[in-house]
């Protein structure tokens, strides 16, 4: 039997060293997935369930209330609204930073930063605190008949507050990245700086652009805590989306909750789908922001 | 002749480019309406309480144990979100597999999903009737309306946070770097727990950071599973609410003061740490 005792001629079978064994892969990808789907994937799927759960035609009459209507507008104005002045922020405060050098820029960059620190509750308070009735600005706003807490000025500021350094954050690496040649070349060709910057500044960056404007968007519209401190939550006048979830929520109007609650949730999904297409279209135009 | 001296001390480097006065003045004014002066007024009334009145707020029962609640289970879900995120952002960068497209895409969900909806959805599965909870209940174990179900909408509002810092640094990882640990007689787990993972420590940190400051102040999805019951599920921003709603401006003020300091002295811990790591291990962030 001297084939038993010669060693074999079969190569050891090899596994690469930059990986691991099928057994800790197919591990690792398990917890993954059961982590995502207890998460993520499970509590998504219960809003559409929960909506549908009396069947399509409730859903539908939940969503013709009169008081669920007119949060749906208050939500697309104060979005509307926000958005807008936040963008034209964002793309000045983007090409201070990006294009120049100048004392004191680190800092500024902080406190543009900083409403992502401080809690949305907190947000509101703030507002609270300088338009409250005991303030003399407060005063003088009643003196004079204007509402500001309790109104859709307040949620409007409340929401700026909020999504303040989205559409910034996303610009100023991108533009840092993307340097100042594309615009000292057109300048020397005789264009004007508004010229550099419509033809030559806004095309580099339109991609990322409506990245910070969807994600600035998708916070606007989905504000809870901040709007929720400020709002005063006059029935039918100044509750958004979020908010009315919560009333229908709290009276057991479980499939009026979810109703809009689902509203909520295309929106986000429509999000995310648009962002996915952007990062895969235009990754390169937009990496350097991903990085954050 | 100081206008020819190369090192006099200038605000801005010389450029060609325009627009630099228009668009510092636009962003510091518009800075200063909507952030620093609301902000500055919290500040500002926080201090016109005087230190007894300060401290009578701070070290009120109630609001010792919500803060203790907001930032405990803040830091439990981010320390969970480290463990799950980590792996799941090495399973998105280094395995192939079905639907890997889509779970990439899906983790933001977090960022996109109003906090609101969140909550009902979570408070849903984890209810003792619900999807979830339904299998958790005959074991004894609870989630919805107790602590555990702060923590649970916690490790939902923080996940991204922690995979979206961890998975560029992954990408960038110099496979050489393992294959010369494996050539030097490190077995795998060796590898990973040894030469990769200090390598990611200043991500990971960062990442946590995030997640935990995210988490302290979250109020939206946590609102409808913690319970709110005072001094065992209530959290700091909910007593925030509360006071105001009982016109107690002045400790609806204080409490708001406590968390911003806590908060920012943890982030500056963490970026001190964060610099730290960032210079004695390696890939940066």
């Amino acid at each position: 039997m001297a084939s038993d005792t010669v060693p074999s001629t079969e190569p050891r079978k090899l596994h690469s060293a930059v990986t691991e064994s099928k057994v800790a892969r197919v591990t690792l990808v398990a917890i993954s997935l059961l982590f995502l789907l207890l998460i993520l994937l499970l509590p998504l799927a219960a809003v559409f369930v929960e909506a549908f759960r009396k069947g399509a035609g409730s859903f539908f009459t939940s969503l013709q209330d009169a008081e669920t209507f007119s949060a749906i507008r208050l939500t697309l104005i104060v979005a509307g609204i926000s958005v807008p002045l936040n963008l034209s922020f964002g793309v000045a405060a983007a090409w201070a930073v990006a294009k120049f050098e100048f004392k004191g820029k680190a800092f500024l960059t902080t406190l543009i930063d900083l409403p992502f620190s401080v809690s949305p509750v907190i947000s509101g308070l703030v507002f609270v605190l300088l338009f409250g009735a005991n303030t003399w600005l407060g005063q003088w706003l009643s003196a004079n008949d204007i509402k500001i807490l309790f109104a859709a000025p307040g949620l409007i500021l409340a929401t700026m507050f909020v999504t303040f350094p989205f559409v910034a954050r996303e610009l100023i690496p991108l533009m840092q990245e993307q340097g100042t040649q594309d615009e000292e070349a057109a300048l020397s060709l005789g264009a004007s700086g508004w010229q550099a910057f419509w033809h030559v500044t806004l095309p580099n960056i339109k991609w990322g652009l409506l990245y910070g404007v969807l994600l600035c968007n998708a916070r606007a519209m989905g504000e809870f805590g901040a709007v929720s401190v400020v709002s005063g939550h006059i029935r039918g006048q100044t509750n958004t989306m979020p908010l009315q979830v919560e009333i229908l929520y709290n009276e057991y109007n479980f499939t009026g909750a979810f109703a809009v609650a689902s509203l909520l949730a295309l929106l986000a999904l429509v999000t995310l789908v648009l962002k996915t297409l952007l990062e895969m279209r235009y990754s390169a135009e937009i990496a350097a922001s991903r990085r954050h | 002749m100081s206008a020819h001296n190369p090192t006099r001390w200038r605000f801005k480097r010389p450029s060609v480019i325009p627009g630099f006065g228009l668009a510092l003045g636009l962003t510091l004014i518009w800075l200063t309406l909507i952030v620093l002066i609301p902000l500055s007024g919290l500040a500002w009334r926080s201090s016109a309480l005087g230190w007894e009145k300060f401290f009578d707020i701070a070290f009120d029962q109630r609001t010792l144990s919500a803060l203790r609640i907001s930032f405990g289970c803040a830091f439990i879900a981010a320390c969970l979100n480290v463990v799950f995120g980590v792996i799941l952002a090495w399973v998105l960068v280094r395995y192939r597999f079905p639907g890997k497209r889509v779970i990439d895409a899906m983790v933001d969900l977090p960022f996109a999903l109003p906090t609101a909806v969140a909550g009902i959805a979570l408070t849903t599965l984890y209810a003792p009737n619900g999807w979830v909870g339904q299998f958790l209940t005959p074991l004894g174990i609870k989630i919805a309306f107790t602590p555990a179900g702060i923590v649970v909408a916690l490790i939902f509002v923080g996940l991204p946070f922690i995979v979206r810092t961890v998975q560029p640094v992954m990408e960038e990882i110099d496979k050489e770097v393992e294959e010369a640990a494996a050539t030097l007689g490190a077995n795998r787990f060796q590898t990973i727990a040894r030469v990769l993972l200090p390598g990611l420590a200043p991500a990971v940190l960062t990442g946590f950071a995030l997640a935990f400051a995210r988490a302290v102040g979250e109020y939206g999805s946590v609102i409808f599973i913690a319970g709110n019951l005072p001094f065992k599920s209530e959290i700091a921003p909910l007593l925030i609410v509360i006071k105001l709603e009982e016109y107690n401006y002045a400790a609806a003020t204080g409490i708001a003061a406590i968390m911003l300091i806590i908060s920012f002295a943890m982030l500056l811990v963490i970026n001190l740490i964060q610099s730290w790591s960032r210079r004695r291990y390696g890939y940066g962030v």
